[in-house]
């Protein structure tokens, strides 16, 4: 399924670095009087895998959602500091949190489909973006998403079913399916394997290497072995600090920060 | 002895008494359930026992000659139906002579009053019956229905008895003769009020409480939702957010009363609608339901778990998406029960209506919602008030019939929350 004349992923990260697609400077969020995350700065490249790790509670979470602006849903919740995609400013009051969202996909940690069919999940985000002419080219914008997100051959004879009957690695990857219809430059997944079993999380991850070729994915995760395995580049939270950013080979074999080298090897978490 | 057995023990020797207390927990709740179904079954059986009787009605089965002398068909629909109705008695009974007034009267008070304006109906649409002879079945009056109904005894002494021992013989002539008979009372549903109880039905208290609901029905659904989607998705949480929601859940808590006093005055007096009219009890039950309806919604919307609402928004959905699209349908249940609920609520309420005049002696049913009308739980009022002995009777079959509503109204509502309810 990958795009034959597309070079693979992280040649071409290394090969020709660009601009970022996501740069973030300077970045603090409070909820109310509690500060969640202290000054981080991080730039995020194209057609790569970011992962974030660290303890819980430590604001990976909270750091993710600044991209696509979920956290002006949480009224506690206030963000300074800068974030650009593609060089524009996401807090600009010309940049409407609608438009955001269409361009920065996100999977969530609980498999959430709606309780529609197949087909009107993933149909969604086309249908209310008014990205279809016609039927005919909604029902070509959802199989390629199932296809891209390895459903396809599972679910094409029963398109109509409810999403919700599906199992949770299957509703996971509808999810992701229903997130990558949308056609967004970053899709952004937090824990997406943590309620999975271990087959499911595999499927997931590949499909991850996959998509990375088209799309620029920052992917928060408990576990350091599956950051290790999908990831090219990795921070590490600590506390609502940024404590370590690098080459997740880099970070994993060579941690800079003696907090990243006590979390890698077991004696945070 | 070990640690272990130690604990074992402790444990062991704790149990007799956990576990009595357990019985009796479970003993004063059976015990507790036990009188709350004893209380219900009283309700019910002595609900029953008074207004079983009014399910039927005492009729009687007339050939009534069409005298040409007193009915006219150039005079119709006036004419002596009363004197016809007599004769024919007079002809089922041996031994009674018609010639006295005050004998005819008499006899002719064994028929309840609407039978002449029966016969009278049937001559006017058929004036070809004028000179034959029709079999005709009226009810009787109130006391020979009581009578036929064992709730006049011929044997307490006659001084004690509301009809005489010629009435009963009268009576009991016409029983021989078989031209008495107790089918089921329909009158009950299909009549209007009437000031004789053989007569009166609650046709019109159905009309206005259903008016009265659909009114308040359509007043308070899309207030009490709108109000509680903007309390709970789009306001703002701060001081004045805050204030409503108390004040809203205090105006679920506030008595009946007031309400009827608050639609007096502002309804009736200051926006000039009439009293009586159902249009005016519906917008006071209104007032009643719609913070019920808003607690609930509000409840239903904040069952729809975050995960959904997440999911939509992050796929670029507006609020507004969100709300209508997502949330409001899967919250729907549960505000459709709670609507019912409240509906239920303000179908028996009786002090506001009462103090919009939903009580007058109307004897027609309402043709909108805007003529007066009287509903169901202010009709019980007003028969419960009457002094004759067939009311009483009438009272306990009205509240039977309004109790069949309610639990109709709840069934559908236990129905709807159990079939349509999402398990997340
Ligand atoms: N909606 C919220 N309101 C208040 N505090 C929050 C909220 N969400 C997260 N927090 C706090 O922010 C900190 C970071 O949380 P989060 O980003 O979810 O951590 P992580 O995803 O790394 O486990 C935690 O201390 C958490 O308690
Ligand atoms: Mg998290």
């Amino acid at each position: 399924m990958l795009d034959s004349m597309a070079p693979a992923p992280d040649m071409r990260a290394t090969a020709a670095p660009r601009a970022p697609k996501i740069d973030a400077r300077g970045v603090n969020v409070h909820y109310g009087e509690t500060q969640a995350l202290h000054d981080v700065s991080i730039a995020i490249p194209d057609r790569s895998v970011t992962a974030f790790i660290g303890p819980s509670g430590c604001g990976k979470s909270t750091f993710l959602r600044c991209f696509n602006r979920m956290n002006d849903t949480i009224p506690s919740c206030r963000v300074s500091g800068g974030i650009t995609l593609e060089g524009e400013d996401i807090f600009d009051p010309r940049i409407d949190p609608v438009q955001l969202r269409a361009r920065v996909g996100m999977v969530f940690q609980k498999p959430n489909p709606f309780s529609k069919s197949i087909f009107d999940n993933v149909a969604y985000g086309p249908r209310i973006h008014g990205l279809a002419q016609g039927r005919d080219e909604l029902a070509d914008i959802v199989e390629t998403a199932l296809r891209k997100a390895a459903l396809w051959d599972e679910v094409k004879d029963r398109l109509t079913a409810p999403g919700t009957g599906l199992s949770g690695g299957q509703q996971q990857r509808l999810c992701i399916a229903r997130a990558i219809a949308t056609r967004p430059e970053v899709l952004l997944m937090d824990e997406p394997c943590s309620a999975l079993d271990p087959i499911a999380t595999a499927q997931i991850e590949e499909l991850i290497a996959e998509l990375s070729s088209r799309f620029s994915i920052v992917i928060v995760t408990h576990s350091m072995q599956q950051a290790a395995r999908v990831s090219h580049r990795t921070a590490f939270f600590h506390l609502g600090h940024m404590v370590e950013l690098g080459d997740t080979d880099a970070v994993f074999t060579n941690p800079r920060d003696p907090r990243t080298e006590a979390y890698i090897t077991g004696r945070i978490g | 002895m070990t640690p272990q057995l130690t604990t074992l023990d402790r444990v062991q020797a704790s149990l007799g008494r956990r576990r009595r207390k357990e019985r009796l927990l479970r003993a004063s709740g059976l015990l507790a359930i036990l009188f709350a179904f004893a209380m219900l079954g009283a309700l019910f059986l002595s609900l029953i026992s008074t207004g079983h009787s009014a399910f039927v009605q005492t009729h009687a089965t007339l050939e009534v000659y069409v005298d040409p002398d007193e009915i006219r068909e150039d005079r119709l629909p006036r004419g002596g139906f009363d004197e016809v109705l007599v004769a024919a008695l007079g002809r089922a009974l041996d031994g009674v002579a018609l010639d006295e007034r005050s004998t005819r009267r008499r006899v002719g008070a064994i028929l309840s009053n609407g039978a002449q304006f029966q016969l009278r109906d049937r001559v006017a649409a058929d004036p070809s019956l004028i000179g034959q002879t029709i079999t005709l079945t009226v009810p009787v009056s109130d006391p020979y229905d009581q009578l036929n109904k064992g709730a006049i005894d011929p044997d307490t002494p006659e001084a004690n008895r509301r009809l005489d021992d010629d009435q009963i013989a009268m009576f009991t002539q016409l029983q021989a003769a078989g031209l008495i008979s107790t089918p089921l009372n329909w009158g009950l549903l299909v009549n209007a009020d009437s000031r004789f109880p053989e007569l009166a039905g609650l046709k019109g208290a159905l009309i206005g409480s259903a008016w009265a609901l659909i009114v308040c029905f359509l007043i308070s659904f899309p207030l009490g939702i709108g109000a509680a989607i903007y309390l709970e998705e789009l306001a703002p949480r701060n001081r004045f957010s805050t204030l409503i929601e108390v004040n809203i859940n205090n105006l679920a808590a506030v008595p009946s009363v007031v309400y009827g006093l608050l639609a007096l005055s502002v309804f009736i007096g200051w926006f000039g609608l009439p009293r009586s009219a159902p249009l005016v009890g519906g917008m006071t039950l209104a007032l009643m339901t719609m913070p019920t309806i808003i607690i609930a919604t509000r409840a239903a919307l904040k069952a729809v778990p975050a995960s959904i609402r997440e999911a939509a928004l992050g796929l670029g959905a507006s609020r507004q998406q969100v709300v209508f699209g997502h949330v409001l349908p899967l919250a729907m249940p549960g505000i459709l029960t709670g609507t019912i609920i409240g509906l239920a609520q303000a179908l028996g309420e009786t002090a506001p209506l009462l103090l919009i005049g939903m009580n007058a002696f109307i004897t027609s049913a309402p043709d909108g919602p805007l003529s007066s009308a009287t509903a169901l739980p202010t009709q019980i009022f007003i028969w419960a008030d009457s002094p004759e002995r067939g009311f009483a009777s009438r009272t306990s079959a009205a509240i039977l019939v309004l109790l069949g509503f309610l639990i109709t109204m709840n069934a559908v509502a236990v129905f709807l929350r159990n079939k349509l309810e999402r398990k997340w």
